[in-house]
């Protein structure tokens, strides 16, 4: 752009400017720019198309699950009208059982693929066990319901004897809802239709999103604990033997996660080499052999392993820049080796303790496959939480409430990090 | 490296201790991944040093592990299927991402910061979101449970790192150098396969590396995108911990160390050629 504020011709002179076929230069040259802004991004192109469909769009996907709610509309049109002016006391009037009867008579004349029934009692499975049994009998048996239908539904389930359920249906009625973040915060709604924090036993996830920003915070702390020493030392040292000595830390990163992981069940499980050790020089009983894995412990210990290249390598890189003549200067003038580490030497280090932490810090706090095979159960972190409603409980939108959270968290200690060192100075290796 | 004259004892002391507490962390380092390479030659079905090995005895000693997992049908699938999608899956992120390199590297990109973004952020996401945000858009378009859908995956990841490492190799690039191919006369194609390719080439090969060694370290991805078909090396790993932990994966284990110092060196080389060729000195 510089360029072409530069050769733009003065007013007095535009007339005279053109090109070899008579197209006045400004125009050749804008023409020309553009061409050449379009070669950009048709270079582009192809990589955003392919990132934007196959990343980005799964992604949006999953997180508009998280409110996406259309099991109820679809399935009970008629009965969801007739609820409209229910007072959400007792149970409801006979038109809205008529109205429930006529919208299950009709879906179970489609075909069996195109049924509402069975993602509805999914759905009203989530907010109270035993919908779905309600909905399943129901369905087989309402084909021979016969008036007063109230009653009949009443005989076949008790379930639509209860105001809970028909509160659910009419406040999760709606296209979209709430109600998976509502669960994903350890909250619930009250008769009154107000959300509640539930049951101090039944509050999870707030708890397990506070003790994976504990874990992540200690291993972040453990790895900057060990980290700092090292980098500080290999930064000092002539580049030949910091090369050399820097394997030591490249060798761990390139090697595979399982790779790693596995060694340290090796190392630390109750019959493993620490153990065996212990036990075979004395320190400690047979019986008393020390639990250091399938707990927070052992995800501490494999985690910080894993992680602390990702903060020795940004360190060393900030540590390599320093001038050692800053820290002889402080010397000479009277500090002491501590007073000019810590008031001259350290605080220039920030940057890259700020850029290993936040790193270290993001990556911990997704982590899924450590934590899932050497945590046990105390060392679980949210990320397992999440595969266990996609995998196992197939609560996929509590699953994508949890995820968006994450997510988000996630996106906004980048923004962080970025504001910190600029994406620029991610370094590989 | 003698100490200064100037050292008084306490100064020397820190100087020894601090040297111990860095070895002591570089064992801690290292230590995992070595104790691995002798445990997989145990003659016995367990993790731990037995009396034989410990006093050297060939008993003790034995390549039953390696047999086992050369005789296995999965572990052998395995391998090629982690080959196979690594090579396909890097082949598709090389090429997208060099191209994108080139764009981005040109002054006149517009909304660059915000391309920027999109084009890594496979890179920052948790592992965890993109494998669920995949498993629920493959299942929709019928490629879950397939070779195509594990591949489009592991290509997708692998795009930012060649991204970021043929950029940067493009900063440093003199551009005077394509403008003197094309004012002697070069097509912009042979300019681009004269000048630029080998100028760029260290930086393509070793994001090409970074990105097999995403595909085929890869693990959060398969377990929610692959079939029992699509089993790679460490989603076979992931059962063997999970279901029977036998010692043939620290034979598994002892041959992926290998692997990782071949391609460790192969980097380590790559970047000094690197910096031969852009006239910086490799001290």
């Amino acid at each position: 752009m510089s360029q072409a504020d530069a050769i733009k011709p003065s007013p007095a002179r535009r007339e005279k400017l053109v090109t070899a076929d008579g197209t006045p230069l400004r125009r050749a040259l804008e023409r020309a720019n553009r061409r050449r802004k379009l070669t950009a991004l048709a270079l582009v192109a192809p990589l955003l198309a392919f990132i934007l469909i196959f990343f980005a769009f799964p992604i949006a996907q999953m997180m508009w699950r998280s409110v996406d709610n259309p099991q109820i509309v679809n399935a009970l049109p008629r009965t969801l009208q007739a609820l409209d002016g229910w007072n959400r006391q007792g149970i409801p009037d006979e038109p809205v059982f008529a109205a429930l009867h006529a919208d299950m008579l009709e879906d179970l004349e489609r075909p069996r693929r195109e049924q509402a029934i069975g993602p509805l009692g999914i759905r009203l499975n989530y907010e109270l066990s035993a919908a779905r049994s309600a909905i399943s009998r129901t369905a087989r048996a309402v084909e021979d319901f016969e008036e007063p239908y109230s009653e009949a539904f009443i005989d076949a389930h008790r379930l639509w004897g209860q105001p809970e359920l028909w509160r659910i249906i009419q406040r999760e009625g709606r296209p979209l809802t709430a109600s998976y973040y509502v669960a994903a915060l350890d909250r619930e709604y009250d008769e009154a239709g107000n959300i509640v924090q539930r049951d101090e036993n039944r509050r999870i996830y707030v708890s397990l999103f506070g003790r994976t920003l504990a874990l992540s915070l200690a291993i972040t702390f453990m790895t900057f604990a060990l980290g700092f020493p090292i980098a500080y030392f290999l930064a000092n040292l002539p580049m030949r033997y910091a090369n050399l000595l820097m394997i030591a830390v490249l060798l761990p990163f390139w090697t595979s996660l399982l790779v790693r992981t596995s060694a340290w069940i090796v190392l630390l499980q109750q019959q493993g080499v620490i153990n065996e050790l212990l036990v075979n020089i004395g320190l400690i009983s047979d019986e008393n052999r020390i639990s250091m894995i399938y707990n927070q412990t052992g995800t501490i210990i494999a985690m910080t392993h894993i992680l602390l290249p990702f903060m020795v390598l940004p360190l060393y890189s900030v540590m390599r820049t320093i001038p050692v003549s800053y820290t002889r200067a402080a010397k000479s003038l009277g500090a002491t080796p501590w007073t000019a580490f810590r008031r001259v030497y350290f605080p220039q280090t920030l940057p890259g303790i700020g850029a290993g932490g936040v790193l270290v810090f993001i990556i911990s706090i997704g982590y899924y496959i450590t934590p899932a095979l050497v945590g046990g159960q105390s060392g679980r972190m949210i990320s397992n939480e999440i595969a266990r409603h996609i995998q196992q409980s197939l609560n996929w939108g509590l699953a994508a409430a949890l995820g968006t959270m994450l997510l988000v968290g996630v996106l906004v200690l980048y923004w962080l990090y970025n504001r910190l060192v600029g994406a620029d100075s991610l370094k590989l290796g | 490296m003698a100490l200064p004259a100037y050292y008084t004892t306490k100064d020397k002391l820190w100087h020894y201790a601090f040297r111990v507490i860095c070895f002591a962390i570089f064992f801690f380092l290292l230590a995992p991944i070595l104790i691995m390479i002798p445990l997989s030659f145990n003659a016995q079905p367990y993790f731990t040093f037995t009396r034989e090995m410990l006093t050297l005895n060939p008993d003790g000693y034995s390549l039953r592990w390696y047999q086992d997992f050369l005789a296995s049908d999965s572990w052998m699938r395995s391998i090629r299927n982690s080959f196979g999608i690594g090579i396909a899956a890097t082949l598709v992120s090389t090429f997208l991402g060099t191209l994108a390199a080139l764009g981005l590297s040109r002054s006149e990109m517009p909304a660059k910061g915000l391309i920027m973004g999109i084009l890594i952020s496979p890179m920052i996401v948790p592992l965890i979101i993109s494998a669920a945000g995949m498993f629920f858009f493959f299942s929709s378009i019928n490629i879950a449970q397939t070779y195509l859908g594990v591949v489009l995956a592991h290509a997708a990841l692998g795009t930012p790192f060649v991204v970021i490492t043929v950029t940067a190799t493009l900063v440093g690039f003199d551009h005077s150098l394509t403008r003197a191919a094309a004012n002697l006369g070069a097509s912009p194609t042979r300019t681009f396969f004269k000048i630029t390719m080998p100028l760029i080439l260290p930086g393509v090969i070793s994001g090409a590396l970074f990105a097999f060694i995403t595909s085929f370290d890869e693990i959060v991805v398969v377990l929610f995108v692959a079939g029992v078909e699509q089993r790679t090396i460490p989603r076979e790993m992931w059962s063997g911990i999970r279901e029977d932990i036998s010692p043939t994966i620290l034979a598994v284990a002892t041959i992926l160390v290998m692997v990782s110092i071949a391609l460790l060196t192969v980097v380590e080389l790559l970047r000094r050629r690197g910096e031969r060729m852009r006239g910086l000195s490799p001290q």
